[in-house]
C-alpha cells in the first residue's frame, strides 16, 4: 500500500529523501514531467504544458526530533524539528539516523518522583535517547549531530475503515495527490511534494515562484480534537465525515469563488465534506496564494486524530473523498477559473 | 529456547495482575523443557519442580520472579466510543499518544490520543494529562465498541522487543519477566549439573497489586529458603539517588531485614568465587519483592533477593542488559550447587 510505504519513511524538515524516493519510484513514466528544485521539491506536471495551471501541494516532511548532543554517559540529546507536543514524547521507541538504530526515551521510574512531579510534564529539553551506549565514543561511532530522529511506529489499518501510522501528517496529502497525478489532466496540473512545510512552509514558497499557478491547492492531514472528553462543539474536524475544507487559518484565507466552487462541487455530487473549525495552523496555501501576483487558493484536508504525535489516525473513506472532490475541481476548471 | 527468547516471547505477549494466563502458557511450555513437573495453584502461579540428588530429604529451594505487569482497566465506554480507564503502577505521564491493545470480546488495537499543540493554549502543556481526562480509541463506531469491550477489560501497553546496542535490551514488562529469564537461565545450567537441592521455579501473579501469588506459592511448596528475582532501579542520566545500581555491571544483591544474612553471605562467596560481579541494592524495609510475603510464610522462610538492573522502571521502554540475567542465572545456578541440608540446617542458626 502506497500509503504505508509513504508514512515509514523517514523525512523530518529538509531530510525528505526517503519520501522523495517512494514518490518517483510511483510516478515513474506515469507523469508528463517531473523535476526536482534546489530545495528538494519534487515537481511533477501531468497534462499539457499551456492552459490554466493548478498547484497541488501535499507535504513530504513530518514533525519528529533532531539529535543535538551526545552526553558522557553515551545518551543522546535531541531538539524538537516541528511543533510536537512535549507530553507525548516520554516512553517511546525511536529510530535514530538513517541506519535506524532504535533508542528509547525513558522517564524516571515514578516510584522515586514526588506527587507534584508526577503532575509536572516533563519538558523535551530534559530527555534524552537511550541507544544502549556505554559512553560517549561508543555513542559518536554511532550517531552524528544533526541526525533525523523518528518514532518507530508501524502502520496498520485500523478499527473499521481506520489507519494509524506515523507522518499522516502529511504523507496522506502525498498520497492524494500522487492518486490525482496519476489521472489524465487536459489542463496543467502541477504536482508538487513539498519539502520544509512544518519549519515554514519553505519549499512552497519556491516551487510555487517556479510554477507561477493561477489556481493553488494545499492537500493537508489537518488536526482534530475528536479525542475522549472534548464536547462536540470543540471537535474542528471529525475523521470519517468527509474532507476538511479550510475557511480560514493563520497562513491564509481561501479565496472565495473557488472556495464556492468546491463546496458547490462536494454538494453537486454528493461528496461527504466538512469545514475545518479553527483558524489555527498554516499551510502551503499560504505561499502559493502570495507567489508572484497571487493565486487563487483553498485547502482540503484528510482529518487527522492525533497529528503531530508518534501515532496518527485517518479515515480512508476521507481519504477517497478528498481524491475524488480534487478530482472534480480540477474537471470543473477545465475551461479556465475566473477568481 | 534460550532465555532472551524466551523473555522476548513474555514481554511481547499480555498479562496484567490476575489476568496473566497468556504469558503464564509461554512459562509453563518453557518450564515444562527444564523441569521434572509443573503445576499451576488456584492463583496462577506456575510451580516447576526440578528434583535434586539429595536423599531422603532434599533441601527445598524456591527461585520466584513475577509475570503479571502493569497495565490499564476500562472505567467506561465514552461517548464517540472512547475508553476511559484506570490504572495501577502506571506513571500518567507515560501514556499519551501510547499504542495500546484492549482485551475485550477479542484484542482490539487502540491509540491514546490527545488533542493536537495547534489548539492548545500555553497553559495547557505545563500541567501533565490526568489519567482520568484520558481515553482510548480503537477506530470503532460507539455501538461496535459497546458489543466489543465491558468495563473492567484490562488494557496493555503494545510494544515490541528490541535489541539495543551491545547487550541492551529494551521493552515492556522487564519488572518481572527479566526475572523469569534468570529462573529460566539457572534452569537451563542446572540441567547440566548434578545438586541435592530440590529447586523449585516459580512464575508468580499478582505481585503489582501486593505479592499476592507469592504469599500461596510459598505456602504451597514450604520451601527451605527462598530467592526472589526482580528487577531494580537502575542508574540513568539525571538520577543520583545513590540506591540505584549500574546496569551490565552484574545483578544486585539486596540487603536489609527482608534477606537473610547467611544467605547473602553465600550469594556474595558464591559470585566471588566465580568471577561473577555484583552490586549491593540498599534495602531497608519493605523490599517490595515477592521476598517479603516469602519470608514470613508458615513457620517462616529465609530469603535473598537479586536484582536485576532495570531502567525506565514501569514504563513501556524499560531497559536492561542481557549480560545481568545470564549472570544472575548462572549465579543462583552455581549457588543451588552448593546448598545441602546443612546448609538450610545453619540458617536457624545465628
Amino acid at each position: 500500500m502506497l500509503l504505508k510505504r509513504l508514512c515509514e519513511a523517514m523525512g523530518i524538515s529538509g531530510q525528505e529523501a526517503e519520501v522523495r524516493a517512494v514518490i518517483r519510484e510511483e510516478l515513474g513514466g506515469k507523469v508528463d514531467e517531473m523535476r526536482c528544485d534546489t530545495m528538494g521539491n519534487v515537481i511533477v506536471r501531468k497534462g499539457p504544458e499551456h492552459g490554466p495551471r493548478v498547484m497541488l501541494a501535499a507535504h513530504m516532511d513530518e514533525v519528529g526530533l533532531m539529535i543535538s548532543g551526545i552526553t558522557k554517559e553515551g545518551c543522546l540529546r535531541f531538539v524538537k524539528a516541528g511543533g510536537t507536543d512535549d507530553r507525548v514524547i516520554l516512553s517511546k521507541v525511536v529510530l535514530v539516523g538513517k541506519s535506524r538504530i532504535p533508542g528509547v526515551i525513558g522517564p524516571r521510574p515514578h516510584h522515586l518522583e514526588t506527587d507534584k512531579e508526577r503532575e509536572t510534564p516533563v519538558k523535551s529539553d530534559k530527555l534524552y535517547i537511550d541507544i544502549g551506549c556505554k559512553s560517549r565514543e561508543e555513542a559518536e561511532s554511532k550517531v552524528k549531530l544533526g541526525d533525523p530522529v523518528i518514532f518507530d511506529t508501524s502502520f496498520a489499518e485500523f478499527g473499521e475503515g481506520y489507519v494509524k501510522g506515523r507522518a499522516l501528517d502529511d504523507r496522506i496529502g502525498c498520497a492524494v495527490l500522487v492518486e490525482i497525478l496519476k489521472q489524465d489532466w487536459s489542463i496543467p496540473v502541477w504536482g508538487v511534494f513539498t519539502s520544509q512545510e512544518e519549519v515554514g512552509c519553505r519549499g512552497a514558497t519556491i516551487a510555487a515562484y517556479s510554477i507561477q499557478p493561477e489556481m493553488g491547492i494545499a492537500l493537508e492531514g489537518t488536526v482534530s480534537a475528536d479525542v475522549a472528553g472534548v464536547e462536540d462543539e470543540g471537535l474542528v474536524t471529525q475523521p470519517g465525515n468527509g474532507p476538511a475544507i479550510g475557511i480560514m487559518d493563520a497562513g491564509s484565507i481561501p479565496n472565495r469563488h473557488m472556495l464556492a466552487q468546491v463546496v458547490g462541487l462536494a454538494k453537486q455530487h454528493g461528496v461527504p465534506f466538512q469545514f475545518r473549525r479553527t483558524t489555527s495552523g498554516g499551510n502551503d496555501a499560504g505561499p502559493i496564494q502570495r507567489s508572484h501576483a497571487g493565486a487563487a487558493t483553498v485547502t482540503l484536508s484528510v482529518p487527522c486524530k492525533n497529528i503531530h504525535s508518534p501515532v496518527a489516525i485517518a479515515n480512508l473513506g476521507d481519504f477517497d473523498n478528498c481524491v475524488r472532490l480534487v478530482g472534480l475541481f480540477l474537471k470543473s476548471v477545465e475551461g479556465g477559473f475566473r477568481a | 529456547m534460550d532465555s532472551q527468547g524466551f523473555l522476548k516471547a513474555m514481554v511481547e505477549e499480555a498479562g496484567t495482575s490476575g489476568y496473566e494466563g497468556r504469558v503464564s502458557e509461554i512459562v509453563r511450555k518453557a518450564f515444562t523443557e527444564l523441569c521434572d513437573t509443573v503445576r499451576e495453584d488456584k492463583l496462577g502461579n506456575i510451580i516447576g519442580l526440578k528434583k535434586g540428588a539429595g536423599s531422603p530429604d532434599p533441601p527445598k529451594i524456591m527461585l520466584a520472579g513475577h509475570v503479571d505487569e502493569v497495565g490499564l482497566t476500562i472505567t467506561k465506554i465514552d461517548k464517540r466510543g472512547y475508553l476511559r480507564f484506570s490504572g495501577l503502577g502506571v506513571d500518567q505521564r507515560t501514556l499519551p499518544s501510547q499504542e495500546v491493545v484492549v482485551h475485550g470480546a477479542r484484542d482490539l488495537p487502540g491509540v491514546i490520543c490527545v488533542k493536537p499543540p495547534h489548539l492548545l493554549k500555553p497553559e495547557d502543556r505545563e500541567k501533565a494529562y490526568k489519567m482520568e481526562d484520558l481515553g482510548i480509541d480503537v477506530g470503532l463506531p460507539e455501538e461496535r465498541v459497546r458489543e466489543l469491550v465491558n468495563v473492567g477489560d484490562e488494557v496493555t501497553l503494545a510494544r515490541k522487543f528490541y535489541n539495543l546496542q551491545g547487550e541492551f535490551i529494551a521493552g515492556k514488562a522487564f519488572d518481572d519477566r527479566a526475572g523469569v529469564a534468570v529462573i529460566h537461565e539457572c534452569l537451563l545450567h542446572l540441567a547440566k549439573m548434578k545438586h541435592q537441592a530440590d529447586v523449585y521455579a516459580v512464575a508468580t501473579v499478582q505481585e503489582e497489586v501486593g505479592l499476592r501469588g507469592a504469599t500461596t506459592a510459598t505456602y504451597g511448596i514450604v520451601p527451605d529458603a527462598g530467592i526472589a528475582i526482580d528487577v531494580g532501579f537502575g542508574e540513568q542520566p539525571g538520577s543520583d539517588d545513590p540506591r540505584l545500581i549500574a546496569l551490565d555491571k552484574g545483578p544486585g544483591l539486596d540487603i536489609g531485614p527482608n534477606i537473610h544474612p547467611k544467605m547473602l553471605e553465600a550469594l556474595r562467596k558464591v559470585a566471588s568465587d566465580n568471577n561473577i560481579p555484583y552490586q549491593t541494592v540498599v534495602s531497608p524495609g519493605r523490599s517490595g519483592t515477592d521476598a517479603w510475603p516469602m519470608q514470613v510464610t508458615g513457620a517462616g522462610v529465609p530469603t535473598a533477593i537479586v536484582s536485576i538492573p532495570n531502567r525506565y522502571m514501569h514504563s513501556s521502554v524499560e531497559v536492561c542488559n542481557a549480560n545481568d540475567i545470564k549472570r544472575a542465572g548462572r549465579l543462583l545456578a552455581l549457588f543451588i550447587l552448593t546448598v545441602d541440608r546443612s546448609f538450610v540446617e545453619g540458617l536457624a542458626c545465628y
